[in-house]
């Protein structure tokens, strides 16, 4: 029941803004299903798969709106290999660091997008 | 499309997948501005980003299968939910204004940003853990 409700609130902000809901449903299933951490992460990136295939039939039935191959090939393939490689780096190495990192990256991205 | 952006549209490619590897979420966070950055309008960024994230998650899954992360059983329930959920956010997204959306993205990176920020000063990081 929890895991339905999960997935629902993930889904909705999923196709809201583009983004496959794993910011939701990672905390989720850490505090809501007892799911512990790394199992949270891979199991997030597995219903992202559904999520995200589901985003991506919708809007493209949409008539307005344009799913671009050539552009989610561009940025999705070397994409994969990072996660390839993100993910041998969890298994190892503290995050700690890499986690201020890509805060100061994103918040930099939230300034720019409130600007332009 | 000039060789500079397309190197720039590569490295935040692969920085995306690096996200996602760690913190088990799509990349979307990061292909929306790129996509954005490229000219692509804000309906289309998110739904192009969706796309982008299918390689993304198929590539972090199949690694984190082999390390014994993935709950499948989970996976395909919050999966299935949120079919559902995805119906809703479509809906909302194209009823709203581009520019409104724009800003409730820009938002949500700084929420994400934080979030981030706050897991990083936590003690129990994951190599810590069992």
């Amino acid at each position: 029941m929890r895991l339905l409700a999960i997935g629902l609130v993930a889904g909705v902000f999923s196709a809201l803004f583009g983004v496959g809901g794993g910011i939701v449903v990672v905390p989720l299933l850490i505090l809501a299903a007892s799911v512990p951490e790394r199992c949270a992460t891979g199991t997030s990136l597995a219903a992202i798969g559904i999520t995200a295939l589901a985003g991506t039939i919708l809007y493209g039935l949409e008539g307005d709106v344009d799913v671009d191959l050539g552009y989610a090939a561009l940025v999705g393939l070397p994409a994969a290999a990072g996660a390839v490689a993100g993910s041998a780096l969890q298994q190892r190495v503290s995050v700690r660091a890499l986690s201020l990192a890509f805060a100061a990256l994103l918040a930099g991205i939230a300034v720019w997008l409130l600007v332009v | 499309m000039s060789a500079s952006a397309v190197a720039v549209a590569v490295s935040l490619g692969f920085c995306a997948g690096i996200l996602a590897g760690l913190f088990g979420v799509g990349g979307g966070i990061l292909f929306v501005p790129t996509l954005l950055g490229l000219g692509l309008g804000q309906l289309d960024a998110e739904a192009t980003s969706l796309l982008a994230i299918l390689p993304t998650v198929v590539a972090g899954t199949w690694r984190q299968h082999a390390y014994g992360n993935v709950r499948w059983r989970a996976a395909l329930l919050v999966g299935a939910a949120s079919v559902v959920g995805v119906q809703a956010g479509v809906l909302i997204a194209t009823a709203l204004s581009e520019d409104l959306l724009r800003r409730l993205f820009a938002l949500l990176v700084l929420g994400v940003a934080a979030q981030l920020a706050w897991r990083s000063r936590r003690p129990s990081a994951y190599p810590s853990e069992p």
